[in-house]
């Protein structure tokens, strides 16, 4: 097992290793870039001149290369472009943000999907049932930044239920504890500001909850009639067991065990939600630090940093997922 | 479970994929496809969805018949009282009103239809094309081959496909259409490839196969005469439910500023992502008729797509 | 002194009752409500993007400066709501007659935010830490002290030219004397340049102000930049929240002019548009800053103010002449008959917008009223491009699709407009959507790829070399590397005249000139921004050049 984690580890640094050369290369070659983001219309020759020499631009690529690896073994990944923030401090601030909202909605979405797709599976064929499954086929057809869009023009802007945008209140004195605000309220016991950062966080998180909950609800409905066939729930409905009994001992804990890998597995389409959910809502997370250093600024160091961790976290969830299963399988054997 | 590939992050994904793949491998093929055709000319399912994928391949096949007018022609009927703030709307002759720069807002409408049609199929297409390369050359060689491809797909499984596409998009040097149909193809890639190297990996062993190569059969004519068509009902399977999250993520680029950069096309995507949001206080129909358009061809695809692959799972043959 | 201090006052007191009357007929449906604005509370205004830091020097960009500007002072400024220079820090200037020698007469009594004293060799040290300043990275980012001094007592970039600073002397506590090598246009204009504006001495040392670093690339600025910037304008820095995106800042209780209204300013970072109106609309934002034209209307009727600044911009369509077709004036003239620009700026513009003659407004110095206007003419569009032997042209059209600018609201329709325009009279246009930072300002800047490109300008101060000798001053890959000397003497000489009469009648010529013999771009079209207050916001002065002080502004609680 360890000689397994060890060659996996190897593995991974040099996939790094590579990834980050082949996007260093790539950005640098790209045209414009951020000597055109720094300047606006006020560049003259002399300036970009001036820019492209103190940003290091002048020199060959390799040499480039080989001192941002340098930084970077030292643990310096650069500074924003924009601000002058070193970029692990940007994407720090970003994080929580976005695993905030990334759990709401998962919490919204497995509360309401679990039930409902437990009554869909008992009402099979019934209206509950149909009704269920066209809504989690029209959730899926949706764009969810339309979605986003028509739920804060109606409950923002026609009725004002919800704040349209941002984390908290504008001048509200919340202490920044963790970065999560709901739990940061909580911490420092300023319920008033825990208060309003849940109030912030409600419609972007049912926004972004569509996505997971089509998939929850579909999951549980299939299992939940996986396990009603099996022989021990009908053995149990002989038996003249109470329904609630059954319900509880048999078919909802044999048929969540897909149902929490899926929830694990929704991670990445979770994120690609929150990409748009964010943009919708100006919620500072890494899905709008991740356009906003493509399209506006063209933050390279940012950008760089943000494909690297991408790849770093799914290569070691992944490994943690490869290992849990051998535990928890032991007919799986990892290679 | 031997077989299984342990580098499990799509591994919902890639389970869905490999009972496809099973399941298009069960039989030879011919029997499979009549079994499932019948089986969907009895789903209702199928059937909407199929109405729905039709009358849109129709109109976008006849969209020069349908369209009262020329989808790129700026009329001086509709660019007289035109304003930034003020978007005429019905007449007699352009029934649903103008667009931002006074076109025929119906005709761009019905020329969208063309334009979806072409990114959603091209997008599907050109992932295929590689996946099937991918899948072929690691389903039929196994070995490193095998392994070295499977462990890039894994990784491009693993990545939020949104992002995948964002970050292709981002790392362009131009940008046109063909930067959004690259970026939401490639995204495809790995799922076709699995598709593939799974429905071919289950065909090695299974008894047509077995009976060719005992007849003397080339191994190049087995892969290419046996097991890729057999293979195929799996594809299309899986390319009709592609083709709904292709029209989706090209929606979702455009919105994010990183689609098709000329306003001149209409698609709907581009329509919805642009002149939707833009003028979404003025003229909320520049969004809304777009985004029905989508929700329903999407929808269209998805249960013409869930149909087939409910009529191809061998559980339903019980 | 004393008269140019009342003038001042009258000037500012008399724009501000304009602005309240104005907001006061908005108000007029409202009930009897005295209306009387208390001070006091908090104004939140929404800004667009991140600031890059807060030291005035270092940055060229709006949302940099709008904090910026309610911190610090400059020498000589803008009376509030035009583009006329009025006494900033420097109560008077006058010059010697070559136009090298400026002498400063300061404001008495006024103090930096820490309590030390601004005096004429405080203005002096300012003015020598930018001639003096060293590293790569520091001079790649004074944008705009290039510009107007043109280079560094050490210079790190080659082509950098020769700096005009000479020196500048305190003669007594209140008197700064700045010499130059070389008389410009610019000023005394550029003296109210937002980046030159005035700094503690005792700050700038204290916290390291000259440092910035170069890590990779990018940069990283000093404690004074990032978190004590000290000056000594109406409000005083607060704080940066960075991950709610607000930027604090508080009244400066001892300010030396009019002391701000409300105790609490917030610059809240709202980057999407749509977002930003929809805050308004909420109540949690008070103002906002370049409204969508699309919304304009809707946001007034629903009883927003929606101020229109006086267009101190320009938007053009550049021709390069690289390409020899392009070359031919005919051709030029045929591009500029054949654009509809009356309709571009009735259907697409943003309200209050006009067609453009001239590649300046006709508030700034030197506009010629009478110089050849392109009428929409389809016909005489094609008979040039036949007398031209050019009836086959296909021009490659760059334009972003991904920016908006105060000018150029929407670039996408513009240029489908245009393009529409152009091959209606048999130009074969082939658009080269680029994106603003990954490829258009480069490739159309730096290395002149394109045929046709649409850009502008939003004029920093009143002198015609900001706008037309920016443009037009020198060659550019933009119009063409050729030699246009004719013309890059013609404004050469124009800048250089230092009377006012000789100046206004060269740089008359010079617009002439540009519109009837040149004619290397085609002027487009003059867009007024505007910025947007609820109906409880009371005294904010709109300013053309976008540079409006929020001291004036109170709140209604």
């Amino acid at each position: 097992m360890l000689r397994v984690i060890v060659r996996r580890l190897l593995q991974l640094v040099v996939t790094l290793i590579a990834l980050s050369a082949l996007i260093f290369i790539w950005l640098r070659n790209l045209p414009g870039g951020p000597v055109d983001a720094l300047l606006g219309e006020r560049a003259t020759p002399e300036t970009r001149a001036l820019l492209t020499k103190a940003l290091g631009y002048d020199q060959p690529i390799l040499v480039q290369y080989g001192k941002f690896m340098q930084r970077i073994l030292t643990g310096d990944f650069g500074n924003s472009i924009r601000t002058g923030d070193p970029v692990t401090e940007v994407i720090g601030r970003a994080f929580p943000a976005t695993v905030e909202l990334a759990l709401a909605a998962m919490i919204i979405a497995v509360g309401l999907g679990v039930p409902l797709g437990y009554l869909a599976a008992r009402w099979r064929g019934r209206f509950l049932d149909n009704l269920t499954i066209a809504g989690t086929l029209l959730g899926i057809s949706i764009p969810i930044f339309f979605l986003g869009y028509l739920l804060k023009d109606v409950f923002t802007q026609n009725i004002h239920w919800f704040p349209p945008s941002g984390r908290v209140s504008t001048g509200i004195d919340n202490t920044n504890v963790t970065g999560f605000f709901v739990l940061d309220g909580l911490l420092t016991r300023e319920f008033d500001a825990a208060a309003d950062a849940l109030w912030h966080l409600l419609l972007p998180a049912i926004t972004l909850a569509t996505i997971p909950l089509a998939v929850i609800v579909r999951i549980t409905r299939a299992s939940v009639l996986d396990v009603l066939n099996e022989d021990y729930v009908r053995t149990a409905e002989a038996k003249g067991l109470r329904h609630r009994t059954i319900r509880g001992r048999h078919i909802l804990r044999n048929a969540l065990l897909p149902v929490v890998t899926a929830i694990g597995l929704q991670t990445g389409a979770l994120l690609s939600g929150a990409v748009l959910t964010e943009k919708v809502y100006n919620w500072g997370g890494l899905g709008t630090l991740i356009t906003d250093s493509i399209s506006g600024s063209r933050d390279y160091p940012v950008l760089q940093a943000l494909i690297l961790l991408a790849a770093l976290v799914f290569v070691v969830v992944n490994l943690l997922v490869d290992l849990s299963y051998a535990f928890i399988d032991p007919r799986v054997r990892v290679r | 479970m031997s077989e299984r590939s342990i580098g499990l992050l799509g591994e919902r994904k890639k389970a869905r994929l490999e009972e496809l793949a099973r399941a298009s491998a069960d039989k030879g093929g011919v029997s499979l496809v009549r079994d499932a055709a019948r089986r969907l000319r009895r789903n209702p399912v199928a059937i909407v969805g199929a109405i729905i994928v039709g009358l849109f391949v129709l109109v976008a096949a006849f969209a020069p018949l349908i369209a009262p007018h020329d989808p790129v022609q700026r009329f001086d009927e509709l660019t007289r009282n035109l304003t930034v703030d003020n978007i005429p709307g019905a007449s007699s002759e352009f029934p649903l009103g103008s667009d931002p720069l006074g076109r025929d807002f119906l005709s761009r409408l019905i020329y969208g239809s063309r334009q979806t049609l072409f990114v959603g199929v091209l997008a599907t297409l050109i992932g295929l094309a590689f996946g099937v390369v991918f899948g072929a050359l690691a389903g039929a060689f196994g070995g490193w081959i095998d392994v070295i491809l499977m462990r890039l797909t894994d990784v491009m499984l693993a990545l939020p496909s949104l992002l995948l596409a964002i970050t292709l998009v981002a790392m362009a040097s131009k940008s046109s259409q063909w930067t959004v149909i690259f970026a939401v193809a490639i995204v495809n890639v790995p799922i076709f490839a699995r598709l593939l190297r799974g429905s071919m990996l289950a065909q090695r062993e299974s008894d047509h196969v077995l009976a060719a190569r005992a007849l003397g059969v080339k191994e190049r004519n087995i892969v290419l005469r046996h097991m890729l068509p057999n293979s195929l009902t799996a594809v299309i399977v899986q390319a009709t439910l592609t083709f709904a999250v292709a029209i989706l993520d090209a929606a979702a680029l455009s919105f994010l500023g990183l689609g098709d950069p000329d306003i001149n096309r209409a698609e709907w995507g581009l329509m919805l992502g642009v002149d939707g949001q833009r003028y979404f206080e003025v003229r909320p129909e520049l969004a809304y008729y777009p985004a029905l358009a989508i929700i329903v061809v999407a929808l269209g695809f998805t249960l013409l797509g869930e149909a087939m692959r409910e009529a191809i799972d061998p559980k339903n043959r019980r | 002194m004393q008269a140019r201090r009342l003038r001042t006052a009258v000037a500012i007191a008399a724009v501000t009752a304009l602005a309240v009357g104005a907001a006061g007929c908005a108000e007029s449906e409202r009930d009897g409500d005295s209306g009387e604005a208390k001070t006091g509370g908090t104004f939140i205004f929404a800004g667009a993007g991140d600031p890059k830091n807060f030291d005035p020097i270092f940055n060229d960009d709006g949302e940099s400066f709008r904090p910026i500007r309610q911190m610090f002072d400059t020498l000589v400024t803008h009376k509030p709501g035009t583009a006329e220079l009025t006494g900033g820090l420097a109560e008077s200037w006058e010059h010697d007659p070559t136009g090298k020698v400026w002498t400063f007469k300061l404001r008495q009594g006024v103090k930096f935010h820490d309590g030390t004293p601004f005096n004429a060799a405080a203005v002096c040290y300012n003015f020598d830490r930018w001639y003096n300043m060293k590293g790569a990275a520091a001079q790649a980012n004074m944008i705009y002290y290039m510009d107007v001094f043109g280079g560094f007592a050490k210079n790190e970039a080659e082509g950098a030219g020769e700096s005009i600073y000479d020196k500048c002397e305190a003669k007594d506590d209140n008197t700064a004397v700045l010499s130059l090598k070389k008389y410009k246009g610019a000023f005394p204009g550029a003296f109210a340049l937002t980046s030159l504006s005035i700094a503690s001495p005792e700050a700038l040392k204290k916290y390291d102000a000259d440092t910035v670093t170069q890590s990779g690339d990018s940069f990283a600025y000093s404690a004074f930049a990032n978190e004590h910037p000290v000056g000594t304008g109406p409000f005083t820095f607060g704080g940066w929240d960075k991950a709610k995106g607000e930027i604090t800042l508080n009244r400066n209780p001892d300010y030396w002019g009019d002391k701000a209204k409300v105790d609490k300013l917030i610059i809240k970072i709202i980057k999407d548009e749509n977002t930003r109106k929809q805050e308004l609309r909420a109540g949690t934002v008070q103002g906002i800053d370049f409204p969508a034209p699309a919304d304009r209307k809707a946001l007034a009727d629903e009883g927003f103010q929606v101020i229109d600044r006086p267009a101190f911009n320009i938007l053009y369509l550049g021709i390069n002449q690289k390409n020899p077709k392009l070359k031919d004036l005919r051709v030029r003239q045929a591009i500029a008959y054949a654009l509809n620009r009356q309709q571009l700026v009735q259907t697409k513009g943003p309200g209050g917008a006009k067609v453009a003659d001239e590649f300046m407004p006709d508030t700034v110095l030197g506009y010629a009223p009478d110089v050849q206007k392109y009428e929409y003419n389809p016909e005489k569009a094609k008979q040039l491009l036949k007398e031209a032997g050019a009836e086959n042209l296909t021009l490659n059209f760059y334009y972003p699709p991904d920016v908006t600018r105060p000018y150029m609201p929407n670039p996408q329709e513009i240029f489908t407009v245009l393009a529409n325009d152009l091959q209606a009279v048999g130009i074969k246009v082939n658009g080269v959507p680029r994106p603003w930072n990954g490829g258009f300002k480069d490739d159309v800047q730096t290395f002149g790829k394109h045929d046709l490109h649409i850009l502008g300008w939003t004029g920093d101060y009143n002198d015609p070399g900001n706008f037309v000798g920016t443009f037009f001053g020198r060659g550019k890959a933009e119009f063409g590397d050729q030699a246009m000397t004719e013309m890059f003497d013609a404004i050469g000489k124009a800048d250089a005249t230092v009377d006012e009469a000789g100046k206004k009648a060269a740089w008359e010529q010079v617009n002439r000139d540009i519109a009837s013999k040149w004619l290397p771009a085609v002027p487009v079209w003059h867009a007024p921004p505007a910025i947007v207050v609820t109906k409880d916001v009371e005294g904010l002065v709109a300013s053309p050049l976008t540079d409006e002080r929020f001291n004036t502004v109170s709140v209604k609680q």
